[in-house]
């Protein structure tokens, strides 16, 4: 997968070329913005918390033929359902407040995304774009709670809900700059995969991502595992809005709709679907991310840079699935042991 | 009709006229749809290709002063787009799924890259004919002042019904969507087929796109496209590959894309959000009361992946 990567990255630097800007200066800027001081790192890591679990949302259903691209929705709708927990519950103890807020927002991920794999089942309906289609739903949900029966009306400029209580806050990992939901991405991933590669739910679900029919014949709940493991991608994704609400924001409203949901499905394909090589992968991209405002101001490139180097990436990623088994170099790496 | 008093009336009146306005982008990048996937292959991309050709239209409209130009270079736009679309699922074991999703975030970001400075500048419009002269009332003036392109994209809907049906292309494409053993069997080159027809359906999502930032809204900006790329593709199943169903569905989507604006012309502000969510909630109704696991879609091209 790093041979691909690294065309895509090739690519990317002929088209800064091609406009006349120096890819040099931009992977330079990239490197020191993103992974050259504590402070950068700081900053890489905070945005790698939410892009774990958002790439756990499209790499769980991939697992099972499921091409899931939505997650966007849930992250949205568990930001809403953890700030509307803080608003409905705002004298609860701060422990208690924040493990609410979390189960809330699973919940309402889970159930978003895992309606996605009922329908497919029961209905047949594409789940990727209904996925997607559910995406924008959750997004114009969000607005209206927010603008509507969840705004605090002390939020003028922006509606929001209320902010959070100090005790339902989501800290800082001990000793770091980093907020806990990257423990939490982490750990999801850890989970994830253990469920995944070790447990016989996990090798039923790769049954029916290699072989549907033969998934039935064995007489496997096929509806059932569906569901679950859509509705557990979810959850994650869910958690992923609940954490940016509990420790970036500090309440819930647009900022939610960042795009972490879209950036999840490049670094769930880079990954190839494998729940552990996502940890590196989505620390890369996070990098890339977090160096976007300084290539803007130094190199006086649009904001829009980072999608066009996600597109370039992503197109070659995709690309190389026909080179693979024919050379050495594109081999599976070490990661995809399953 | 009295001229001053419509009261209630406006709501339906400025759905007719909004469905007109709002379905014609629905229209073009459906046919290219229709097209591409009629020849077997789907391009889930042209949510991106429709964004690109909004700032390509408006670029090059801006910058030579023609609206037609604009139209031009947008389908020129588009059609690069698809060809690279085409030939990278040209290549063996590439999903032709996945790659629509990496040009829906190429086309976006490409798009919102060069189209930076054209956010402030004004770029001339696409012409309208005015079919409401008979009447006083404003608002029914209003309702049926109908772009070019729109008639544009009626008459392109028959051709290609014509096309499928009666002559020699159109049964090629459909041979090739339905069977690619059958397709060689005749002698029909398949990836060339798919290719040429991938290659139309962008430069037709791409002129859908330049409608957009020429004549409805009419300006580009970052958020111009919100999902009507991808409605399409539902409305392609929806309309089960045939053009003509595909022009009504999309008239169809478009009253429903207007009920928002149309109901707050007339003061209802409550719930503003949620109209505005009435399409994709009616293409994911539609698409599941269409979908079924148990028999094949009347007038699915085989060789589909979409319907499996």
């Amino acid at each position: 997968m790093t041979a691909a990567l690294c065309v895509g990255l090739a690519a990317f630097s002929l088209f800064l070329a091609t406009i006349g800007k120096s890819p040099v200066e931009f992977y330079g800027l990239v490197y020191k913005a993103g992974f050259g001081t504590s402070f950068s790192w700081a900053n890489t890591l905070s945005r790698t918390a939410p892009l774990l679990l958002a790439a756990l949302c499209v790499a769980l259903p991939a697992r099972l033929g499921l091409i899931v691209i939505g997650g966007e929705g849930a992250i949205v709708l568990g930001g809403v359902a953890a700030g509307a927990v803080a608003m409905a519950a705002p004298g609860l103890p701060g422990g208690v407040g924040i493990a609410l807020m979390a189960a809330a927002a699973a919940l309402i991920g889970g159930a978003w995304i895992g309606a996605i794999g009922l329908l497919r089942y029961k209905r047949g309906v594409n789940e990727t774009i209904a996925s997607l289609l559910m995406a924008y739903i959750a997004l114009a949900l969000m607005n209206h709670l927010v603008e509507g029966p969840l705004r605090d009306p002390a939020s003028l400029n922006k509606p929001s809900t209320a902010p959070l209580p100090e005790g339902f806050r989501i800290g800082d990992l001990p000793g770091l700059d980093v907020h806990w939901g990257l423990a939490v991405g982490v750990l999801g991933c850890v989970i994830a995969w253990a469920l995944m590669e070790r447990t016989r739910w996990g090798f039923a679900a790769r049954i029916i991502g290699g072989n549907l029919r033969a998934a039935q014949v064995q007489g496997l709940p096929v509806g059932r595992l569906l569901f679950c493991w859509t509705a557990l991608g979810g959850a994650f994704a869910g958690l992923a809005g609940m954490m940016e609400v509990a420790a970036v924001h500090g309440s819930a409203n647009a900022s939610l709709a960042a795009g972490y949901g879209y950036t999840g499905i490049l670094v769930a394909f880079l990954a190839r679907q494998n729940m552990l090589a996502i940890i590196p992968v989505a620390i890369l991209l996070a990098g890339f991310e977090a160096a976007n405002g300084l290539t803007q101001r130094r190199m006086d490139l649009p904001d829009a840079t980072v999608l066009v180097l996600q597109g370039f990436v992503f197109i070659a990623i995709l690309a190389s699935e026909t080179f693979y088994g024919r050379f050495k170099m594109f081999q599976p790496d070490r990661w995809s042991r399953s | 009709m009295s001229e001053s008093d419509i009261g209630l009336w406006s709501v339906p009146l400025a759905m007719l006229g909004g469905a007109i306005r709002v379905s014609t982008p629905f229209i073009f990048v459906s046919l290219g749809e229709c097209l591409t996937e009629r020849s077997g292959r789907i391009n889930l991309g042209l949510e991106g290709v429709l964004v690109f050709g909004a700032m390509a239209g408006y670029g090059v409209a801006y910058e030579t002063g023609s609206a037609w130009i604009g139209v031009g270079a947008a389908a020129m736009a588009g059609g690069a787009f698809g060809a690279l679309h085409g030939w990278l699922c040209s290549l063996p074991k590439v999903n032709d799924i996945a790659i629509g999703i990496a040009l829906m975030l190429l086309g976006m970001g490409l798009a919102f890259f060069f189209g930076k400075p054209y956010i402030q500048p004004v770029a001339p419009d696409l012409p309208a004919i005015s079919f409401g002269w008979w009447s006083d009332a404003p608002q029914v003036v209003a309702a049926l002042k109908v772009n070019v392109l729109f008639l544009a994209g009626f008459a392109l809907a028959l051709a290609m019904a014509w096309m499928f049906r009666a002559t020699r292309i159109g049964l090629a494409v459909r041979v090739v969507g339905d069977s690619d053993d059958a397709a060689r069997a005749l002698g029909l080159k398949v990836n060339q087929t798919r290719f040429a027809a991938t290659v139309a359906g962008g430069a037709l999502a791409g002129v859908g796109g330049a409608y957009l930032s020429l004549y409805y809204p009419g300006s580009w900006n970052e958020g111009i496209s919100s999902g009507q790329g991808l409605m399409a593709v539902a409305l392609v199943i929806f309309a089960r590959w045939n053009p003509i169903a595909c022009f009504w569905a999309a008239l169809l989507f478009g009253g429903a894309g207007a009920l928002g604006p149309a109901l707050q012309s007339v003061g209802v502000t409550q719930g503003y959000y949620l109209f505005y969510a009435a399409p994709y909630v009616l293409t994911l109704g539609l698409l599941i009361a269409t979908s079924s696991t148990t028999r094949q879609l009347t007038g699915a091209p085989g060789a589909l992946s979409i319907t499996r």
